[in-house]
Parts: structure tokens; sequence; C-alpha cells
């Protein structure tokens, strides 16, 4: 029992330990200089990331009579957060030099990510909610880091409010079902839960805390805000972590529980989808600040992967987690230029970008292949996401919301490439200066093109994650 | 004489329940807002309490969902106010409306 204890929960256990050391770190203040503790806190975070790589093949089994699962599935999800994590950390070293609370930075981010894992591991509606919880606050509290700045106060408020709003909605979903059912443990929910009046009301209420955390159109009003707040690291965690972490929830627990309802929570994203995907657009067009635009950029992004959800079988999730891990990849290095040039300049406006080509070379080519990648161009590995998500939500036999979902991708095609356009095209009186970037930026950048362009080319990922799925 | 059952408790949660969503949406102060948000969560664990007590009283896992979201109720508070009292020292105010530096 006590050795299934640490062989089972072993991604979380390290993730705990890790937590303990800096609070340590942090009583006893042990780094004077931020710069030794950034290099250290990467160099454990490898590490840790390292054992997990090894660790995906652990046995499944379940503790705390079924409130924590473990699988390989579960344990690949966790990869993918951990390395997505891992990049961002990379990239915001710069940032974080001249931070003055740089040990509470990284015990924030861990715990959040520690409750994402509780909540993909989840077995109960209990462990499921605490995870949300410790996910979400920690969250919320690294979107208010640039503490003097004011915008970033504003969309802390913002987020901390409306997220707390959010999961009361789903809480009092969650207690109907409790009341129709008398249970919280997901096996029992599969099969007790029916087309009850008050289960629909519950899977109404669940589904629209779900909308808010992945930004679906009805629920959409806070992601702009909060991204433009936060400082670049959480806007790049907040628009690809969380939003990874509810796409895994979605597959591995509600889909299973609302099985008998599929009907209707079909229904449901069918509306949602081209409502989430059009609105984005239509903003995106019109945004100025890089911040926003990558913001309403996500959210359609967000309809997208809904659209592989909406298919409910294991191809469209497969090919769900498989755009989940090329949007990681695109949005981070797309981040990882876009933060280089603010932490230098202080730049963000996409204007600012015009005749970036002439000082930057190298850094020019970086973000056009992030946003061909986003935009889905073909050598690139966005292209094969969304002809994979396309291709399954094509099963679901909606061939209008398939047409449609495809002209937007047009409407998208133009706001990323007039952002290429500005770079490579355009002249100006002043182009930003040549924009130094750490090591450790350069070698998260080269990870996220080199995973871009070979997940683009080989399909090696797609047949396993689809073998994961079918297990 | 008549016997409180589950759906009294139920019909009171409910309106507490709407209540909170309605101060949600039109209250304008943050200190409030927060208190709408702690009355949702009160009735979610009336909700709880009253299932547990009159539909599944052989468990007791509605009682202890409760019990997790007062905690975390606290929490939330806890960083919350945390961030009004940041918010208010650069803006000074806790009127929503009054903090709008971000805008479309």
């Amino acid at each position: 029992m006590t050795l299934d204890f640490f062989r089972l929960m072993y991604p979380e256990l390290s993730l705990i330990l890790i937590i303990f050391t800096l609070l340590i770190i942090k009583i006893f203040d042990l780094f004077k200089q931020n710069q030794s503790l950034i290099s250290f806190f990467n160099a454990i975070f490898n590490f840790y990331f390292a054992s997990l790589l090894f660790s995906i093949n652990i046995n499944s089994g379940e503790l705390f009579n079924g409130m924590y699962i473990s699988s390989s599935k579960f344990a690949f999800e966790k990869l993918i957060l951990t390395s997505g994590t891992l990049l961002i950390l990379l990239n915001s070293a710069v940032w974080l030099k001249n931070h003055k609370h740089l040990p509470e930075f990284y015990l924030l981010l861990v715990s959040s990510l520690l409750g994402m894992q509780y909540m993909i591991s989840s077995g109960n509606f209990l462990m499921f909610y605490l995870g949300l919880e410790l996910a979400s606050i920690p969250l919320a509290a690294l979107v208010n880091f640039d503490l003097e700045k004011k915008k970033s106060s504003e969309a802390a408020m913002k987020m901390i409010l409306l997220s707390a709003f959010a999961s009361g909605i789903m809480l009092f979903g969650i207690s109907l079902i409790y009341g129709t059912s008398g249970s919280l443990d997901f096996d029992i929910l599969q099969t007790s839960i029916n087309a009850n009046k008050l289960n629909i009301i519950a899977l109404i209420f669940i589904f629209s805390g779900f909308a808010f955390k992945i930004s679906a159109v009805p629920f959409h009003f806070w992601t702009a805000d909060v991204y433009e707040g936060a400082p670049f690291a959480i806007t790049a965690f907040l628009s690809t972590i969380s939003k990874a972490v509810i796409v895994f929830v979605f597959i591995s627990v509600l889909s299973p529980i609302f099985n008998n309802l599929q009907f209707l929570w079909s229904n449901l994203l069918l509306i949602i989808i081209p409502l989430t995907i059009f609105i984005a657009n239509i903003f995106a067009l019109r945004q100025r600040n890089i911040k926003r635009f990558i913001a309403f950029s996500s959210i359609a992004q967000a309809g997208y992967i809904l659209l592989g959800l909406s298919s409910n079988n294991g191809l469209g999730f497969a090919s769900s987690i498989f755009f989940v891990i090329i949007y990681l990849l695109s949005n981070i290095g797309f981040f990882a230029v876009v933060s280089a040039v603010s932490d230098s300049m202080g730049k963000e406006e996409i204007d600012d970008y015009k005749g970036f080509y002439k000082n930057n070379k190298k850094l020019s080519w970086a973000l056009a292949i992030s946003l061909f990648s986003l935009a889905g161009i073909p050598p690139t590995a966005g292209f094969f996401g969304k002809i994979f998500l396309i291709t399954a939500g094509a099963a679901t036999n909606h061939i209008l919301l398939i047409a449609f979902v495809a002209l937007n991708m047009v409407i998208s095609l133009f706001y990323y490439l007039n952002i290429v356009k500005k770079v490579f095209v355009d002249s100006s009186q002043a182009p930003l200066a040549d924009v130094k970037t750490g090591l450790s930026a350069k070698v998260s950048l080269i990870i996220c093109l080199a995973g871009i362009i070979i997940i683009g080319l080989n399909g090696a990922l797609l047949e396993y994650i689809t073998k994961l799925i079918n297990l | 004489m008549k016997v409180i059952g589950i759906e009294h408790i139920v019909f009171v949660s409910t309106v507490l329940f709407f209540i909170g969503i309605y101060g949600f949406l039109t209250r304008r102060n943050m200190i409030t807002m927060l208190m709408s948000i702690e009355l949702i969560l009160n009735s979610v664990c009336l909700n709880f309490v009253s299932f547990n007590k009159f539909l599944y009283h052989d468990k007791l896992e509605g009682v202890f969902f409760t019990l997790f979201i007062i905690t975390i109720a606290a929490a939330e508070a806890a960083v919350a106010i945390a961030i009004i009292i940041n918010l208010y020292r650069s803006y000074k105010t806790i009127d929503i409306e009054e903090a709008d530096e971000l805008k479309f």
C-alpha cells in the first residue's frame, strides 16, 4: 500500500516536495541572488521533467478508494503540462531576474501545476473541485505579480472574482448531481446519470463553469482583460497550460460522466463552437495590443479544440490532444519572441513590429513560423492539427458547421499574416533595435520551433496518442 | 403541523443562489461582489447538507464536501481581499466601474 502510494502518486508528490523546498528557501532566504535561484530551480524542474518522462509507463491503479486514479494516459497528459511549464519558465528568466519576490513566483506556479495534475487524476468530484481551486487561486495571485502596475491588479481582481463565480456555478451543478444520484464517485455517476430534469440543469451549470475556464464565447469577457494585465509569463501560462488542462479534464472526466446525456452536450457545443470561433475572429481583427490579440486568437483556437471534443469518440479526443500539443508549442514560441521584445524594449503594440526583420533576422523567422503554425499553413504542424480536428468534427455529420469553421480559418489567416506582413514587408522610421535574448529563452524557442516542424512531418505522435486514448 | 421537508430547504438554497447571482451582476462594489459569491457558495453548502440529511443519511459525503467548500471559500476570500487591497493602493477606490484601465 505504501509502495503503491509512492509509485502511483509520484508526479504530485515530487511537486509537493519542490513546493516545500521553495518554502524553506523562502523562509531562510537561502539564495541571495535571483540569478542563482533561477538556475537552481530550472535545474530541479528539468530533473522533475526527465523523471516524469521515465515514469510514463507506470502501472495504472487507484488510491484512496478511487479518489485518485493513475494511468499512462494521465501520466502523458501531466507530462505535456509539465513540459509546457518548463518552456515558459525558460522564456521568462530575463523578466524574473530583477523581480523582488522570485521564490513566491515559483511557489505559486508549481502549486497551480499541482492542482492541475490532481484535477486530471481525480476520480471523485471532491478531488476534482479541490484540484480546480488549487489550480485557479494561485493563478489569480500570479496575474497580480507586477505589483506596482495598475493593469496587473485590475486583471487579477477580474480573474479572482469571475473564477470564483464560475466555480460557484459549477458547484451548484455538482450539488444537484449529488442530490439525484447520492454519490460523487465518477464510476457510480457514469451509470446513474440519466435524462432526469435535475441532471440536465446540473449539466448546464457544470458546462457553464467549464466554458468559463476554457473561455468559450458566452463566457469569454474576462480573457482579453486578464491576458493584457498579466505579466508575459503568466499570459503564456494562462493561454496554454490552463486551457490544455481543461481539455484533458473534459476528455477524461466530463465526457464519460455525461455519456448518457451526450445528445444534450454535443448540441450545446454545436451552438458554442461557431459562436466562439466567429466572435473571437471578429474581435482579433481589430486588436492593437499584442496580448489582447493573442487572447482572442486563443479563444478562437479553443473553439477548434471544442470541435474535436464534440465528436465524443476516440479519434476526436486524440486529435484534440494532438492539437493541444501543437497549439502549446506554437503559442509558447510566439510568446518567447514577444516577451523578449517586451523585456528589452517594453513594446507591446502590434504596430511596433513594423520593420522588425531589419535588425532581428532570426527572431523574425521564429515569429513567422509560430504564426504560420497558429494559422495552420501547410509545412507546419498547425495545419495537420487542424486537418485532424476537422476530420474528427466531420464525423458528427454537421457539414454546415464544418464549412463555417473552415471559412473562419480563412479569416484568421488574415490577422495572423498581418503581423508577418508587418514584420517582413512594412518599413518604419525607427524599427526595433537588435533584441537580446538569454540562453535559456533561445533553448526554449529552438525546442518549440523544432517541435512545430517535426510534429508536422512525422505522424508517430498522433498514433501514440490514439493508442493511449483507446487503452 | 407541517414538517419542514427537503423541498423547502432546496427552495431556500435555490433562492439564495439566484440572489447571489443577481448581487454579483448588479453590485459595483468589489467587497459586495465577494459577498455575493459567498452567498452562492452557502447555497451550495445548504444543498449538500440537506441532500445528505434527507436522502442519503447513511453516508457523509455531502457533509464532507461542505467542509471543504467552507475552507476553500475562506482561502479564496483571503486571496481576493489581498488583491483588492493591492488594487486600492493604486486606484484609491474599490468601485469596479472606476477600475477601467483595461478596455476593448
